[in-house]
């Protein structure tokens, strides 16, 4: 009998085309994602040693960190260009780049253009049992398709396009089960800042994590991506979550999702990839379901959260010295007074988007919590952004930019937009922003601005209320 | 890459934990199509604090940052990397690193040096006026006070390091497995060729 394995490690062996003396592996990648920012020196250094792409065909391209969110297109049809001679000039390199190495390209203004973590899944290009890397540490999201997916440096970018393998050594596992029925007003968000506030943003660091539980075989795959995600803010490289008929139910009739026999024949392996009883993980930890609240962050590390009902904690609570600095610091940057109950807290701008919460579901959602209502006058922007042009365009079919807009939310073109402050969507200094990105770090929306992460019907509640919300009372009210 | 031996000397004395990518090099320094001069950019916001160990000029040109737990989490940027070395920073020693940061240090010739938290402490509190040597032939961490701290590295990126490979080059040597290897996925999961 073979020893019991996870899904991690099935994904591991299977793409293993040598194992070094010392441990490492030579692991076949069979999906690169490329984007603008972090791939034009990984094609000058292909250049400059006369290399090709190996793999052209593994490989697709797509624009997202650094186009602007307002119209691409004049009247007449014509491409409006980006203002901002960098990102033009990162722009440019891209679309060279991909034909010159026979590369895919979704280009800025096609239907399909969007955020590579959401395109991915959504083009069927994205799939089980593969290994997915990208120039971008959300890579991770992937994995809700129960991929090996994690984020690379521009080095090993061009070391995938050259060879379409990477050297690594495993990495050990961590299960989080999480087991028993979600409250009102809990979405996937919800669980995964509780998950990383329960591990800290260093307790995954040198793991995979393994996601299991009802909580997750429950879950459709856009909820399985926004937790994949944020393994990353764990310190977790990868997050994975089993592929079933959610996931095959998602991927069938996707566009590069295989076909005929093609396609029974995938769904038959991908059925075998489930961990198997009695396998081993390095590392355990169990959550309780109905332990989780709509939660939200109040520092400057992804580690720093609390309950909606929360109150801004007092640096001296922490057992750890080095983090009552941290908090300190933190509270300072954020202009926040230990004791204050976060629904207390005002805020001027909103952000509904990112790789994390920028999908159909989400923006259903945060719809059904701005329905009827406006935001609120202390408001000064609230944006939604949906994460691709296809998203875009279901939530219109279902009338969603109409809720937005007569909410007094602006309705954008998709991309990564005020997640990363490499566009014109910034939130000014000392500004505070309910966002439903994955990133609360000093200066991430731009500088000085002070971030709270949230779910999108937390963020759509804050909307609307003017201040961090509890959308409990108002799904209740509603 | 260069081989990497040793690096010695002056080290920042910075301390913090969860250092995080934007932190190392703020995004909007991203917007670049080289590797050169993100040295500028480097702890920018630190930067604006009064009497940061940056700016102090008993740490001028330092090659070593001392750090706290997670150094470099966060994004993959390796803009992170560029920018360290770029300022002259070649070992950065921490109680933990992102595995994405430490990664993408060791393919900039950057040593990620994993020391307990009681021995960066020490190490913290000598910096402050006195040189700090990392020895990678030994494995070893020195000060001028007969504190000798020896770490563990990944045997791979400490030969490649001692040696200065050029990673690609070597994986492209193996070219003969790496096609053997598509046959037989061609073969097991016909799919994968098909869809793309």
């Amino acid at each position: 009998m073979t020893k019991p394995r996870t899904l991690y490690e099935k994904i591991w062996d299977a793409h293993v085309v040598e194992r070094r003396p010392d441990g490492t592996c030579l692991i076949y990648i069979d999906r690169h994602l490329v984007h603008e920012v972090t791939s034009p020196q990984a094609f000058e250094g292909l250049r400059v040693a006369g290399r090709k792409v190996r793999r052209p065909d593994l490989t697709l391209a797509v624009p997202d960190h650094n186009l602007p969110t307002t119209a691409r297109v004049d009247a007449d049809g014509r491409r409006i260009p980006i203002a901002d001679v960098e990102s033009a000039q990162q722009l440019a390199a891209l679309e060279k780049n991909a034909p010159e190495f026979g590369i895919r390209y979704i280009d800025a203004v096609a239907p399909e253009q969007g955020i590579v973590h959401v395109v991915g899944p959504e083009q069927g290009f994205s799939l089980p049992g593969t290994t997915i890397v990208c120039g971008d540490s959300h890579t991770s999201a992937h994995g809700g398709m129960g991929a090996l997916a994690f984020g690379i440096g521009t080095s090993e970018v061009e070391h995938v396009l050259a060879t379409q393998t990477l050297l690594l050594s495993p990495s050990k596992t961590m299960e989080v089960r999480v087991e028993g029925k979600l409250g009102a007003g809990v979405g996937p968000k919800d669980v995964v800042l509780h998950i990383i506030g329960t591990i800290g943003a260093a307790g995954g660091t040198g793991y995979v994590i393994e996601y299991t539980g009802n909580v997750f075989r429950e879950m459709s795959v856009e909820g399985r991506l926004t937790v994949c995600n944020m393994s990353i803010e764990g310190g977790a490289r990868a997050g994975l979550i089993a592929p079933d008929e959610t996931t095959f139910a998602y991927l069938k009739d996707r566009p590069m999702s295989p076909v005929g026999p093609d396609w029974d024949k995938a769904v038959a392996w991908w059925r075998s990839l489930a961990t198997d009883p009695g396998a081993r993980y390095d590392k355990v930890v169990t959550i309780d379901a109905a332990d989780i609240a709509p939660c939200l962050t109040w520092g400057t590390s992804p580690e720093d959260v609390v309950p909606i009902t929360g109150v801004v904690p007092d640096p001296a609570s922490f057992a750890d010295p080095s983090k009552q600095v941290a908090a300190k610091k933190s509270l300072d940057y954020m202009g926040l007074t230990p004791g204050t109950r976060m629904q207390d807290v005002p805020v001027g701008y909103i952000f509904i988007g990112s790789c994390t919460n920028s999908r159909i579901e989400d923006l259903r959602a945060a719809a059904a919590v701005a329905k009827g209502r406006k935001v609120a006058p202390n408001v000064r922007q609230a944006l939604v952004v949906p994460g691709s042009g296809l998203v875009k365009r279901q939530a219109e079919d279902e009338g969603l930019d109409r809720v937005f807009i007569e909410a007094g939310f602006e309705w954008r073109e998709p991309g990564c937009s005020m997640c990363l402050a490499m566009n014109p969507d910034k939130v000014p200094a000392g500004e505070r922003c309910a966002s439903t990105s994955n990133r609360n770090f000093v200066g991430r929306q731009g500088p000085g601005a002070r971030t709270h992460l949230v779910s999108p019907a937390m963020a759509a509640a804050a909307a609307v209320t003017g201040h961090l919300a509890d959308v409990r009372e108002l799904v209740d009210a509603a | 890459m260069n081989p990497v031996h040793t690096v010695a000397g002056k080290a920042y004395p910075l301390g913090l934990k969860n250092v995080d990518t934007d932190v190392i090099i703020p995004a909007h320094y991203l917007k670049t199509i080289t590797r050169a001069g993100l040295g500028r950019g480097a702890f920018e916001t630190i930067r604006r604090e009064a009497g940061n160990v940056f700016d102090d000029p008993a740490f001028a040109s330092a090659p070593i940052i001392i750090a706290g737990d997670n150094f470099g989490c966060g994004s993959s940027r390796e803009h992170a990397a560029w920018a360290l070395a770029d300022m002259g920073v070649t070992a950065v020693i921490a109680p933990s690193f992102s595995d994405i940061f430490s990664g993408n240090a060791f393919k900039n010739g950057i040593l990620t040096v994993v020391l307990p938290q009681a021995q960066v402490d020490r190490l913290l509190e000598v910096a402050r006026t006195d040189p700090i040597t990392i020895d990678l032939d030994t494995c070893t961490v020195t000060t001028p006070f007969q504190d000798r701290f020896t770490f563990a590295i990944d045997p791979f990126r400490r030969d490649c390091l001692l040696n200065g490979q050029d990673e690609i080059g070597l994986t492209m040597a193996m070219g003969d497995a790496i096609a053997s290897y598509e046959r037989s996925m061609a073969a097991d999961r016909p799919w994968l060729s098909a869809a793309a």
